[in-house]
């Protein structure tokens, strides 16, 4: 049994990474609303988790040369994951992960235009360590519980954003249809809420919306960048009309506009999907199936109230997530362990529990492409194929071979740590089981597991423990309980 | 934009690939079954291809007109006649494996293959195709539909999927398709060794068949990872093939020579589907015939022509179809960015030794106005219905009855691929 009541447990599997031994303590006395207060209020604890990337006591990154997590997509990825186990602040991480699906950019295309350092600094640059804007995770680290409006302007102006979705040639002759599609049909209403000619009239509008390169310009060059540039004279002014409201008034006509005074169409544009009531039931929807669960249908009542919040709040998402994290639905017990766990979630919560010592994050990167789930490169435009669509023969496999590769690294400390309290096969069993939190077992899984132990009974020493705990850890992470969190 | 194969990092962790449980019964399954004589791979292009460079209409002024700067030039078109209609076609200077074939009278290319009120989300799109249904494209795919009806129990490698994701039309109401995005990695990891590995597999095969009575979800994790155990060491027997022919290095050629392997080894499996990435190709296509689709064209054209070369050396052409697919063809117009926006019809390929060759169907004209386009002569209007290809491979190729399991009778106008 874990050490914490089950509803903190479920709380900080959702809106976190699981709980570390280490952290045990902040959460054993806390109220299940306080322990909410803490994930959702999170400004009040320093973003201080990269000062930490190199302590011996945290899990260790591996790179070609100097760690250069803002230009190196290998060490971004790895940073990344060191932050989604040791920050004080998870449902940060966990909300950048959210919109990193909900925008999904990949790599892969921004390196193809623009070579593979200037591509890693467009996804991953922290504010200020290198010249020209942010990396487009942190914008939704910085977003990760703002205005979802301001947020979808945002990423209509991101650097990565506009290569991934073309927006960078999108002209006045030539409008481009990429991004005037699909920040309709993914990042907002959804696809049966708009028509063909809402994206032709959504691509003039965002013309002129393109890149700019800094002075001397050089993909090879750290401190040259691109930026988001409102090319007046590529703008295209006629008036564009939608088969939906754009303004409160419910006038569905963007009015025909000078050149320089057309960014505004965009910034109209955006604002009026981001209240279309559509999209407060999308995201609604998406956030039942983030939060709640992917095994029942999203409860009516639960998708109108959080709508209602949503559009109440000016697309605020902050009490969105509160009143999610708050609501009967989230503390339902039959909600617990129905959701399938992303593959960085479960290779978080594995290396949570089962420990990290000396383990480098760059053993997790091959395996997490393996179980379909490489950072900065979801498949299409889409996002990942969430829910059971994680899992498949191969994908399963990957996630159970992760699980032997992380007991292994930590087998002898698993060994030293339980040897003293593993007087009984028994013994470890509740051990392992008071850090390692799988969903509950049937009889005979539970069976199997205990006949593995008490295979070893007959010579049980320090030795045995070792290879036993070893062995349960990779049994119990790599099960099918375990994906679901 | 998919992800290319990885490889496993296996340091300290000892892989156990004996032959100690259940492969000899499941093997026993596939045995009373009959190795199937024919096997069906599917290859999906992701993103929506744009058909009119993959087979260009290279007479037709308005195809020049209308593409200033992607176009393919005539010159270096790879001739392949004139259709029905008269229209000569060329296909791109990139897909010479492709015109051996054709010439050999064993591709076929089934022009404007599309459906009614096409849809241009590649999602949707992506489910249409996969389902075969316009109208209602949630639920089971049309393969996993042609899965249930094989007699039960269904060999475990009764399809073979080579990507990680499960592709909505491998999607059965009762049998779960294998993903093997990896076969050299596809193996059982354990941080002990000897005797305590092999406890370990065990231990995990036997949680892993817990029925899990009441919790579906639960249920289903549990039969991918039986099923993973159960396939282990047969996918070891293809990952141990030698091909006769030397396979391009990337991740397409490598997933078609793991399927070559199955193929030549007599895994089993009847169905097999591979996919490539990268079709969505909104800008800088690529000027003159080269660039960026002629790279697409080169991956898709000489990985096919390695697997074709390489079955056809070792007997199995015969045995073997291949049909080439992708959720929408592109815009005709070229957009601002030297590419294409999402269109509506697309060209299908069949190619085999059993296959008929030549061109199906009739090209577009692409001069504005002209019926055989549609959406103000933006996009091709599909004259082929994609359902009626599927109805031809499953009633002539796969041997069953196409009705049932495409909701409906699609055999009239089905083009003459066999």
């Amino acid at each position: 049994m874990s050490q914490l009541n089950p509803e903190i447990d479920h709380l900080l599997r959702r809106a976190g990474f699981g709980v570390s031994p280490v952290e045990v303590d902040t959460f054993r006395d806390m109220s299940t609303a306080a322990a909410v207060s803490y994930l959702v209020d999170y400004e009040g604890r320093p973003d201080d988790v990269d000062a930490r990337i190199g302590r011996a006591d945290h899990a260790q990154v591996t790179s070609k040369d100097l760690f250069a997590p803002d230009i190196d997509i290998e060490d971004a990825r790895q940073r990344w994951l060191f932050r989604m186990v040791h920050t004080r602040r998870p449902l940060q991480e966990k909300m950048a992960l959210f919109w990193h699906n909900h925008f999904a950019t990949a790599y892969s295309k921004l390196t193809n235009d623009s070579g593979p350092l200037q591509a890693a600094k467009m996804l991953a640059c922290k504010p200020g360590a290198l010249r020209g804007p942010q990396g487009q995770l942190e914008l939704f680290r910085q977003f990760a519980l703002g205005n979802f409006r301001d947020l979808v302007l945002q990423a209509a102006m991101d650097p990565a954003m506009l290569i991934w979705l073309d927006g960078q040639f999108n002209t006045r002759t030539k409008p481009q249809e990429n991004f005037g599609r699909e920040v309709m049909e993914l990042f907002t209403i959804g696809v049966d809420f708009y028509t063909e000619s809402d994206v032709y009239a959504a691509a003039r509008v965002f013309s002129g919306w393109n890149l700019r390169e800094s002075q001397g310009y050089n993909k090879t060059d750290m401190n040259s960048y691109q930026e988001f540039v409102y090319n007046a004279g590529e703008h295209e002014t006629s008036d564009k009309t939608f088969s939906f409201p754009i303004y409160s008034n419910g006038s569905r006509t963007i009015p025909a506009r000078s050149e320089s005074a057309g960014m505004q169409d965009g910034i109209d544009l955006i604002t009026g999907l981001a209240v279309h009531p559509e999209t407060a039931r999308r995201l609604a929807r998406k956030f039942w199936n983030f939060f709640i669960s992917e095994i029942h249908q999203p409860d009516p009542a639960f998708i109108e109230s959080t709508a209602s919040v949503y559009l109440q709040s000016g697309t605020e998402i902050r009490p969105v997530v509160r009143h999610i994290l708050s609501s009967p639905w989230f503390n339902d017990p039959s909600m617990h362990f129905a959701r399938y766990a992303w593959p960085a979630e479960y290779v978080a919560r594995a290396i949570k529990e089962v420990g990290w010592q000396n383990f480098s994050l760059d053993k997790a990167r091959t395996p997490l492409a393996a179980m379909g789930q490489l950072l900065f490169e979801p498949p299409n435009v889409g996002g990942w194929p969430l829910g059971a669509g994680w899992f498949s023969t191969g994908t399963m496999l990957a996630r159970t071979n992760f699980a032997a590769t992380l007991a292994a690294s930590q087998k002898e400390n698993l060994g030293a740590e339980f040897e003293s309290e593993s007087q009984t096969p028994q013994a470890l069993y509740a051990a392992m089981l008071s850090r390692v939190t799988p969903a509950p077992f049937d009889a005979a899984p539970q069976q199997a597991l205990m006949s593995y132990l008490q295979a070893g009974a007959g010579s049980w020493n320090s030795a045995q423990v070792t290879t036993r705990a070893a062995g349960l850890a990779r049994l119990l992470v790599g099960s099918a309980e375990y994906q679901l969190v | 934009m998919r992800v290319s194969r990885r490889i496993f990092i296996r340091d300290g962790v000892a892989t156990v690939t004996l032959g100690l449980s259940a492969p000899a019964f499941l093997s026993a399954i596939a045995q009373a079954q009959g190795i199937p004589s024919r096997r069906l791979v599917v290859v999906y292009l992701g993103g929506g291809n744009d058909a009119l460079n993959t087979l260009v209409p290279y007479q037709d002024p308005s195809y020049y007109s209308r593409r200033p700067s992607i176009a393919i030039p005539a010159g270096q078109v790879l001739q392949v006649g004139s259709d029905a209609a008269g229209r000569a076609l060329g296909l791109h200077p990139r897909l010479g494996g492709l015109l051996n074939i054709f010439n050999e009278g064993h591709l076929a290319l089934v022009q404007r293959t599309g459906y009614e009120n096409s849809s241009r989300s590649h999602f949707e799109a992506g489910d249409i195709w996969g389902t075969a249904n316009p109208q209602s494209y949630t639920g089971s795919g049309w393969l996993g539909r042609y899965l249930d009806t094989l007699p039960r129990p269904v060999d475990a490698l009764a399809a073979w999927n080579t990507t990680g994701e499960t592709p909505r039309a491998l999607l059965s109401g009762t049998t779960g398709v294998p993903a093997i995005p990896s076969a050299s990695t596809y193996t059982f990891a354990s941080p002990n060794r000897g005797s305590v590995a092999l406890e370990e597999r065990n231990a995990a095969q036997i949680m892993a068949s817990n029925p899990a009575t009441g919790r579906p979800h639960l249920a289903f994790v549990n039969s991918t990872s039986r099923g993973a155990i159960e396939t282990l060491d047969r996918v070891a027997q293809a990952t141990a093939y030698t091909p006769t022919v030397q396979y391009p290095n990337n991740g397409f050629a490598l997933a078609l020579r793991t399927v070559a392997g199955a193929i030549v080894k007599n895994i089993g499996s009847r169905v097999f589907w591979v996919s490539t990435g990268g079709y969505d190709t909104h800008a800088q296509q690529g000027q003159g015939g080269g660039g960026g689709y002629a790279n697409l064209m080169g991956t898709l054209g000489d990985g096919l022509w390695a697997f074709y070369t390489d079955i056809r050396n070792q007997g199995f052409a015969n045995d073997t179809t291949v049909i080439v697919f992708s959720e929408f063809g592109r815009r005709i117009s070229e957009n601002g960015s030297n590419g294409t926006d999402h269109g509506a019809a697309g060209v299908m390929m069949a190619l085999g030794g059993m296959v008929r060759g030549g061109l199906h169907g009739t090209a577009a004209s692409l001069a504005p106005g002209n019926p055989t386009l549609e959406n103000n002569s933006g996009d091709v209007r599909y004259e082929t219905d994609f359902r009626s290809v599927y109805a031809k491979l499953l009633d002539q190729w796969l041997g069953t009855n196409s009705v049932p399991i495409l909701n409906g009778d699609f055999r009239a106008g089905a083009p003459a691929i066999f």
